[in-house]
C-alpha cells in the first residue's frame, strides 16, 4: 500500500499533464468516477449522505486489520470522479494517517478553481466525514 | 417560415448589437463568451450601465415631493420608465403600472392583496403544471390563509397543456386564474388569450406572468384583456430589482395597499390613514429609483430593434439548435411545443445535468443547470432536472453550433 503521501503526488502529477485545459480536466475527472467500484444500493442512505454537498454523494466506511476502507458514489459523474481521487488516497491507510493527513493536492492540482466554491465545500464536508469515520474507529479500537 | 425568419435577422447587425454589450467581449476559461442564460437573467447594454451611472453622478435624489431641480429631474425620469412601461404593455393608463421588485413581488402583491381581500373559503384558484414557483407558492399561501382550493392544469408530454382540460376545470367557483405567459424551463408559449376569455366568462380574473413572454414576443394587455401582469426589467436587458406589474384601474383601486409606509399614503392621522391613489397607492418607501430610470433605457433598447426583429433572429436561434440536437444521440429536448420562445432544455442520457452546465462552462458556454424553480414541472417529467439554453438577440448562429458542438462531444462519450 503506497503511503498518502505517494498517492497525492502520483495524482498531482497526472493533473499537471492535463495542464490547465479545463475540458480535459472534466473528462478525466468523469473518467474516474467511472472506473471507481461502485457503492451497492444497500448503503445509498439517508445516514451515509454527505450533508453540504450540491451534488448526492454517499459515503460508506469500513473497518478491518487496522485499517479504514472508503467506498462512496454520487448522482453526478464529475463529482464522483472527485471524489474517487479521496477515496484512492485514504482508502485502505491507518486511522492515525488518514486523521493526520494533509491533502494538499487539492489546491496543487487547482480544484479550487476547476471545480467552484459551492462544490469546494462539500468536498471540505466529504474529507470530515472521513477523518471522523477514522476517528470514530480508533476511539472504538482504543477502548476495546 | 423558417427560411422567412432567416432573412430578417440577416438584415440585423447582430455585431453591431453585441458590441454595445461589454461583458460579451469577455472570454471565460479561454473561450470567447457565448453567453446562453438569457431566461435567467440577460445581459445589459452599454447605454444601460450608463444611466445607472449618470443618475447617480449627476440627478440622485428623491422622487416625488421635492421642490428642488434634483428632485424633479430625477422623478421626470422616473415617470418616464412608468410611460414607457405603459407603451411596452399597451396599458391604457400609465396609473395601472406599478413598479415591484420584479415578478415575483408583482405576483405576491396580487396574491397579498387582492387575493386576501377577495378570495375566500371554497374559492378555485387556478395554475398550471408548467408555473415558476413564484406563481405557485403565493397561491399556495393564499389558499392555506383564506381556505381556498388550488387546481393545477396537467400539460402533455410536449409540455403543453389542453384548452379543453383548462375549460373543464373552469367553473364558477374559479376566481383566480394565473398562468405563464412562456414558460421558463421549456419555452412553451400558452394560448393566453383564449385562457383569459374563457376564465372571464367563468367571472375569474385572470393574471398573466409574462417575465419569459415580454423579453421575445409583443404583449398587449388590452388585446389580452388580461387583468394583471408581471414582468421583470432583468430579463429584458435591464437592471436586477425592477419589475411592473399591470392591473385594470378598477381592480388596483378596489384593492387594499401592499406595504405601508411613505409615497402610498394621501394623509396620516393616528386615528386613520387614507391611502395615496394608484399607482403610488402600492409602492411604499422609496422605490429603487437608479434600476428603475435605466430599464427605459433597456425598453429603448429594445423597441429601437423592434420586437418582430428581436423574435425573428431568436425563432431562427431556436431553429438553429433543435435541428442541431435533434441529430445528436442520447440527447432528449425537454419542452417540445410548437409554439415556443428561445429556450431550449435538454438532458444528455445517464449525464447529471450539474455535469453538462460544468462541461459547456469549460468552454465558455453559460448555461443553467437544474430544477429551474419548477420542480412539480420536473417531477411531472419524471427527471430531477435539464439543461437549458436560452437564447437573446445577441446570440449568433456560430455560438448555437459552438453548442451542438459541445454537447455532441459530452453526448459520445455515453455508453450504448
Amino acid at each position: 500500500m503506497s503511503s498518502i503521501r505517494e498517492l497525492q503526488d502520483n495524482i498531482i502529477s497526472e493533473f499537471e499533464l492535463l495542464a490547465d485545459d479545463r475540458e480535459a480536466t472534466l473528462f478525466y475527472l468523469m473518467e474516474l468516477g467511472d472506473k471507481m467500484a461502485p457503492l451497492a444500493e444497500e448503503y445509498k442512505t439517508e445516514d451515509s449522505l454527505i450533508k453540504g454537498c450540491q451534488s448526492k454523494v454517499w459515503l460508506h466506511a469500513e473497518h478491518k486489520d487496522g485499517k479504514v476502507y472508503f467506498l462512496a458514489d454520487s448522482n453526478t459523474d464529475i463529482t464522483r470522479g472527485l471524489i474517487s481521487l479521496l477515496v484512492r488516497i485514504l482508502s485502505g491507510q491507518t486511522p492515525d494517517d488518514i486523521i493526520n493527513a494533509d491533502l494538499d493536492f487539492i489546491e496543487k492540482i487547482g480544484m479550487g478553481q476547476i471545480i467552484g466554491s459551492q462544490r469546494s465545500n462539500g468536498f471540505a464536508s466529504m474529507i470530515k466525514q472521513m477523518k471522523l469515520y477514522a476517528l470514530g474507529y480508533k476511539t472504538k479500537v482504543n477502548m476495546n | 417560415m423558417q427560411k422567412e425568419a432567416n432573412t430578417i435577422s440577416k438584415s440585423l447587425d447582430i455585431e453591431a448589437i453585441r458590441q454595445q454589450f461589454p461583458v460579451l467581449q469577455r472570454q471565460v476559461n479561454g473561450y470567447p463568451l457565448a453567453y446562453f442564460d438569457n431566461a435567467a437573467t440577460t445581459q445589459k447594454p452599454q447605454s444601460v450601465i450608463d444611466a445607472l451611472s449618470e443618475y447617480y453622478s449627476s440627478y440622485n435624489a428623491n422622487i416625488h415631493r421635492g421642490v428642488h431641480t434634483l428632485a424633479e429631474e430625477a422623478t421626470t425620469a422616473f415617470e418616464k420608465t412608468r410611460a414607457a412601461s405603459r407603451l411596452l404593455v399597451n396599458a391604457r393608463e400609465t396609473e395601472e403600472i406599478i413598479f415591484t421588485k420584479g415578478t415575483t413581488e408583482s405576483i405576491n402583491l396580487v396574491a397579498a392583496t387582492y387575493g386576501r381581500a377577495f378570495i375566500n373559503k371554497g374559492d378555485e384558484i387556478i395554475i398550471t403544471a408548467m408555473e415558476h414557483h413564484s406563481n405557485i407558492v403565493p397561491w399556495q399561501i393564499l389558499s392555506e390563509e383564506n381556505e381556498a382550493v388550488l387546481k393545477v392544469i396537467p400539460i402533455s408530454d410536449s409540455g403543453e397543456i389542453s384548452l379543453d382540460e383548462f375549460k373543464q376545470t373552469l367553473s364558477e367557483k374559479t376566481k383566480i386564474v394565473a398562468v405563464c405567459m412562456a414558460s421558463n424551463a421549456l419555452g412553451t408559449i400558452n394560448p393566453v388569450k383564449e385562457i383569459i376569455a374563457a376564465a372571464h366568462v367563468a367571472g375569474a380574473v385572470v393574471l398573466i406572468d409574462a417575465a419569459q413572454a415580454l423579453p421575445h414576443m409583443e404583449v398587449d394587455v388590452q388585446a389580452l384583456n388580461c387583468d394583471f401582469l408581471a414582468a421583470s426589467a432583468h430579463k429584458m436587458y435591464g437592471p436586477t430589482g425592477v419589475g411592473i406589474l399591470y392591473g385594470k384601474r378598477h381592480l388596483l383601486e378596489k384593492m387594499p395597499p401592499y406595504q405601508g409606509g411613505g409615497e402610498m399614503i394621501k394623509e396620516v392621522t393616528f386615528a386613520k390613514t387614507t391611502y395615496n391613489d394608484i399607482p403610488y397607492k402600492f409602492e411604499a418607501g422609496t422605490p429603487n429609483i437608479a434600476d428603475i430610470i435605466a430599464f427605459k433605457v433597456a425598453i429603448d433598447f429594445i423597441t429601437t430593434i423592434g420586437k418582430q426583429q428581436i423574435g425573428a433572429h431568436e425563432d431562427a436561434l431556436l431553429a438553429r439548435a433543435t435541428d442541431g440536437f435533434m441529430l445528436l444521440d442520447h440527447v432528449q429536448l425537454v419542452g417540445t411545443g410548437l409554439n415556443k420562445v428561445s429556450v431550449l432544455s435538454f438532458n444528455i442520457e445517464g449525464t447529471h445535468p450539474f455535469d453538462v452546465g460544468m462541461m459547456l462552462d469549460a468552454t465558455g458556454i453559460a448555461v443553467r443547470t437544474g430544477h429551474h424553480c419548477t420542480m412539480p414541472l420536473m417531477d411531472r417529467f419524471g427527471i430531477e432536472g435539464t439543461v437549458r439554453a436560452s437564447f437573446a438577440i445577441y446570440n449568433t448562429f456560430d455560438e448555437v453550433d459552438r453548442l451542438i458542438n459541445s454537447v455532441k462531444k459530452i453526448a459520445d462519450r455515453v455508453r450504448i
